[in-house]
């Protein structure tokens, strides 16, 4: 064992097998600890739900990409042809729900941060694990109720439910949509209560809230938005839900309510939903960064504090999505000037990864191209997401393909990206085998540029005016959306691609050592895959994170020269 | 006490709680048929209020829990302070300038 892990730390665990250090081949795990589907489907062991959530949210990407290649191929021409409006209309608003509420708001944390919290800072297991069991049923069943709703003809209100038509108008499955979403918020809300638990109280003896990875400072700022926001989407949809039905009045103005209320609502979680997204990934970024440029993060404490400030200051901002609803000017002018100051953690997380790999050892495995393609696209969706907040120009740009190009630059090029860079960085950990590295470049190399080329021309066609949510548009706009469909087709090879290669792996891939990377962590000095409780004794932690070492790669060659 | 050991109450609380919450919705029935002009949106709310509270300290031991567990619990209620106060920023403010936002 390193440095780090006393060797004497506690007293011998009777439920472990003894070990003095020298794995006997192959060692048991908790992959091979037990076999047959009841240890799987009532194991309370964070790692096999984890792997659990990681099949599960796989299975919605097939489904939410299905969509999203429905409505690029439609769009290929102006007419429309493959697809009619009502169709388009709920092939959309599947697409949204199923990408927002089943992968993009679980996808890290469900899968990396209940695979690594526990590991990171020591523990054997997160602090409920029966509770994390039940998060991942309650998440099935949201799944479950959605599927229904697709299958008895789906909805139709676009993801964000916008009253009066979800209330009032629309024919389609609202009510049971409203309740798969109102379901699956509870599965967020106990996963994030587990984080916050698992945090305060279960880190090991050394592990001051200074040490943690910045991975785990962003599951649990993450896990603090979850708890404050989620209940108020769950009310919201609720609130639909009984308008539908008993008509009473909250949105409806004929009862005395008011739409843009449901505006206000909807936004105080959805754009901290927003934060739910990209902050998990932001933490697997400062992860990537550390390790394949083998320097310490620059400015930990600044890192660890912006993404505090962002949790915080995302709670203020959903105004910005009001501008032409009908809100008062000056509320608009009070959102819209936070919301540009929401843009500096943000920027200074930018700046501090890009400052972590000057004049790092940086080493272009699968994860850092990732990480590196992250950077590239998670800048522009950031920007163009200050054009949004200045409310001229969206008023000028509102609802249309801008805002599509935008939210898919942040969204998929930020959290996807990042995603898919923490699946390779920690696949030889969740299984213990290496995938084909050239494959993972090449991979990352084709969704990077299938990215640009689907999503860059939206930036144009939005700016010309090209609303989004139709399902035809005037000639002049198809050489553009050509070339989005195109690049959609290219991005969905790419990603694809390590959805073969990594369950091949699998079976076939080399055997990983407990840490391929070299990398510093507590994640990386136990076994791969790890055994059921981790850690075979309760490791003490001596160190900083990202404890490589001092000064750049130039400084230390030239000290020994 | 501190957060570490459980709170064990005795069941009296339980029925304590019980009977201020029942009290609590027959006087909330016996407002809602007076007239108190203004007042009645006041005193309901206050009503429900104190309802609150006693659910929150007592029922849900929140009384007896480290600082830790009631800086939480009262982040709750921040959350929904922020929620109402910029909603209402919205509303309050429309009428100032002579056209829409
Ligand atoms: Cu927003």
């Amino acid at each position: 064992m390193s440095s780090t892990v006393a060797p004497h730390a506690a007293a011998p665990r009777p439920d472990l097998p003894a070990t003095d250090g020298h794995a006997v081949e192959p060692r048991e795990n908790y992959l091979n600890v037990d076999y047959g589907w009841k240890s799987w489907l009532l194991s309370t062991d964070h790692k096999r739900i984890a792997v659990m959530y990681l099949i599960t949210i796989m299975f919605m990407i097939l489904v939410g990409g299905s969509f999203a290649i429905l409505l690029r191929l439609e769009l290929a021409t102006p007419a429309g042809d493959l697809l009619q409006s009502e169709t388009y209309n709920k092939i959309f608003t599947m697409h949204g729900v199923v990408m927002v509420f089943f992968f993009l708001i679980p996808g890290i944390p469900a899968v990396l941060g209940n695979f690594l919290v526990p590991i990171m800072i020591g523990a054997k297991d997160l602090a409920f694990p029966k509770i994390n069991l039940l998060s991942y049923y309650i998440f099935l069943a949201g799944i479950t109720l959605t599927l229904i709703a697709v299958a008895m003809g789906g909805v139709d209100t676009g993801w964000t439910f916008y009253t009066p038509y979800s209330s009032t108008y629309a024919n389609s499955q609202v009510a049971l949509a409203a309740i798969a979403v109102f379901v699956t918020g509870f599965s967020s809300i106990l996963t994030g209560l587990n984080f916050i638990v698992t945090v305060h109280k279960m880190r090991a003896p050394g592990m001051t809230w200074f040490r943690l990875p910045l991975f785990i400072w962003a599951q649990y700022a993450t896990s603090l938005i979850i708890m404050l926001g989620t209940p108020v989407i769950a009310i919201t949809v609720a609130l639909v839900g009984l308008e539908r039905l008993f008509h009473i009045g909250i949105f409806d103005p004929t009862y005395g309510g008011d739409p843009v209320l449901f505006q206000h609502m909807f936004w105080f979680y959805s754009h901290p939903a927003v934060y739910i997204m990209i902050l998990p990934a932001m933490g697997v970024m400062s992860e990537l960064v550390t390790a394949f440029s083998k320097k310490r993060v620059f400015g930990y404490h600044i890192m660890a504090f912006s993404t505090l400030a962002i949790a915080v200051i995302g709670f203020f901002v959903w105004g910005h999505h009001l501008f032409v609803s009908g809100q008062s000017t000056y509320a608009g002018v009070m959102f819209s000037v936070i919301t540009m100051l929401v843009a500096v953690p943000s920027a200074i997380k930018v700046f501090n990864w890009v400052s972590t790999m000057y004049r790092g050892d940086v080493w272009l495995t699968t994860p850092m191209c990732f990480a590196i393609a992250f950077l590239g696209l998670f800048t522009v969706g950031g920007l163009t997401g200050i054009f949004l907040g200045a409310m001229g120009f969206d008023i000028h740009v509102h609802d249309t393909y801008f805002v599509v190009a935008h939210f898919h630059y942040v969204m998929v090029g930020g959290m996807v990206t990042a995603f898919f860079g923490g699946i390779h960085f920690w696949w030889p950990k969740m299984f213990g085998r290496m995938y084909p590295e050239n494959m993972g470049r090449i991979s990352a190399a084709i969704i990077f540029i299938g990215f640009n080329l689907t999503f860059f021309p939206q930036f144009i066609l939005g700016y010309m005016g090209m609303p989004r949510r139709y399902h035809f548009y005037p000639e002049e706009w198809q050489v553009l959306n050509v070339l989005s469909t195109a690049g959609a087709t290219l991005l969905g090879t790419g990603y694809l691609l390590p959805m073969i290669y990594l369950p091949w792996s699998l079976k076939f891939g080399k055997v990983a050592s407990k840490n391929p990377w070299g990398a510093k962590g507590l994640e990386w000095q136990i076994d791969s895959p790890p055994t059921t409780f981790n850690f075979d004794k309760v490791p003490i932690v001596t160190e900083e994170a990202y404890a490589y070492p001092e000064g750049s790669r130039h400084q230390r060659e030239a000290e020994v020269v | 006490m501190s957060g570490n050991q459980p709170h064990i109450a005795p069941i009296k609380l339980y029925l304590g709680v019980f009977a201020t919450l029942i009290a609590g919705t027959w006087l909330t029935y016996w407002v809602a048929l007076q007239d108190f002009g203004w007042l009645n949106t006041p005193l309901a709310l206050l009503i429900a209020v104190v309802k609150a509270t006693v659910v929150v300290l007592y029922f849900m031991h929140v009384r007896w829990q480290s600082k830790m567990t009631m800086v939480f619990a009262a982040a709750g209620f921040v959350w929904l302070l922020i929620l109402f106060a910029f909603t209402l920023q919205d509303y309050f403010t429309r009428s100032w300038l002579p056209i829409y936002g």
